[in-house]
């Protein structure tokens, strides 16, 4: 391997690249699709809420990776992902004070149905590991578009 | 020792054993960081082969993909190689080599791998299964209501089938609930810290180039 430590501009090399492009966009929608299954089968089955956000967040990164963090960024609007991050973490919240405003504790899952208690708590766990899934899926992709970043400062001028 | 779910497990755990070695002495970081991932996938297969296959969904998930996709990420922006170390350093081996010795000591009182009477499998999971730890007096009884029309009767009664989910969300729900809100402001701080922000904003400060009144 060839010592070469000056940063290429790795993002545009890998764009050229017809099958790393070909491949990418050929899995992306199957890793998305199975990242929201192993979300939404998370109390059913192995997986929940960290770990499908973990996989949906893969599949973003990847598309940064090969297609260049500049272009996931003008297609996911960093303002969506900042209010994502947020709501994942109301929705788990919010939950916890839907039980309480129908009379039960805090987090208190049965209540959501108070006639299906074990429906409710069901209803509940889903409704978190949604807020889970969400929150860790943006803040890793916000992770990967930080670290992806060159220079913390735009001068004036530039164009982000 | 011809439990083939030991042989599999010794043999995993030699390879993992040797990754981890080969992760030190590797000088490339990429090499490294690719090893760290194959570790990682390795010990998914450990988890698996102990049936903790939520575990071993967030080790693989976590440890093998977003891990080393991260690490990748941060190596575009260092250097390929790691600098030459010192080989040995006698005082780190000895604290390693002690600590070691004294898990592997406190092992020895664990009960006998797979022992269908451990207290783990006596004391506490059967109500774990149940789904009953720890549910206060005033929360909704579980047994209220009545099964779904048309559901086998082992349909779980319609809570949730998985336990480690439902340990996770309702019997450590705060836990949880707390984890998810350090994961949001982890990421609200790195949003704090390293966003791109542009030079005249409020609280920006001027790079040395344009105070030079350089183009």
């Amino acid at each position: 391997m060839a010592a070469n430590n000056q940063p290429e501009s790795g993002g545009e090399q890998m764009s050229q690249q017809t099958l790393l492009r070909v491949i990418a966009k050929m899995t992306i929608p199957f890793i998305l699709t199975f990242g929201c299954y192993v979300i939404l089968h998370g109390e059913l089955g192995p997986g929940g809420g960290f770990q499908g956000g973990v996989i949906v967040a893969a599949a973003f990164i990847l598309y940064g990776l090969v297609f260049g963090a500049d272009e996931l960024r003008r297609r996911i609007p960093t303002s969506i992902i900042d209010a994502c991050m947020a709501l994942g973490a109301l929705l788990y919240a919010g939950v916890g004070l839907a039980c309480v405003l129908r009379g039960g504790t805090f987090l208190d899952y049965g209540m959501l149905k108070p006639d299906h208690a074990g429906d409710g708590e069901a209803l509940g766990m889903s409704l978190v590991e949604y807020g889970v899934g969400l929150t860790v899926a943006s803040v890793m992709v916000t992770i990967y578009l930080m670290i992806s970043e060159r220079r913390a400062t735009l001068r004036k001028g530039e164009v982000s | 020792m011809n439990n083939p779910v030991l042989i599999l497990d010794v043999f995993l755990l030699v390879l993992v054993a040797a990754t981890a070695l080969a992760v030190i002495n590797v000088r490339s970081m990429l090499s490294a960081t690719i090893l760290a991932g194959v570790y990682s996938l390795l010990m998914a297969l450990v988890w698996t082969n102990m049936h903790a296959l939520d575990v071993a969904f967030t080790e693989a998930a976590v440890g093998a993909g977003i891990s080393t996709i991260l690490l990748l990420g941060a190596l575009v922006l260092t250097k390929r190689f790691a600098k030459r170390e010192p080989t040995l350093h006698l005082p780190a081996l000895l604290v390693c080599v002690a600590t070691g010795l004294v898990l592997i000591y406190g092992t020895s009182d664990m009960p006998k791998f797979g022992d269908p009477n451990a207290p783990i499998h006596t004391y506490r999971v059967p109500r774990l299964l149940d789904q009953t730890v720890g549910k206060h007096e005033s929360a909704a009884p579980r047994d209220k209501g009545h099964p779904h029309e048309g559901h086998p009767d082992d349909d779980f009664n319609g809570h949730a089938s998985n336990t480690v989910t439902s340990l996770l969300a309702a019997y450590r729900g705060f836990d949880t609930m707390f984890e998810t809100t350090v994961i949001f402001v982890a990421g609200v701080s790195l949003l704090l810290l390293l966003r791109r922000r542009r030079e005249g904003d409020p609280g920006v400060p001027m790079s040395s180039s344009t105070k030079r009144g350089e183009p």
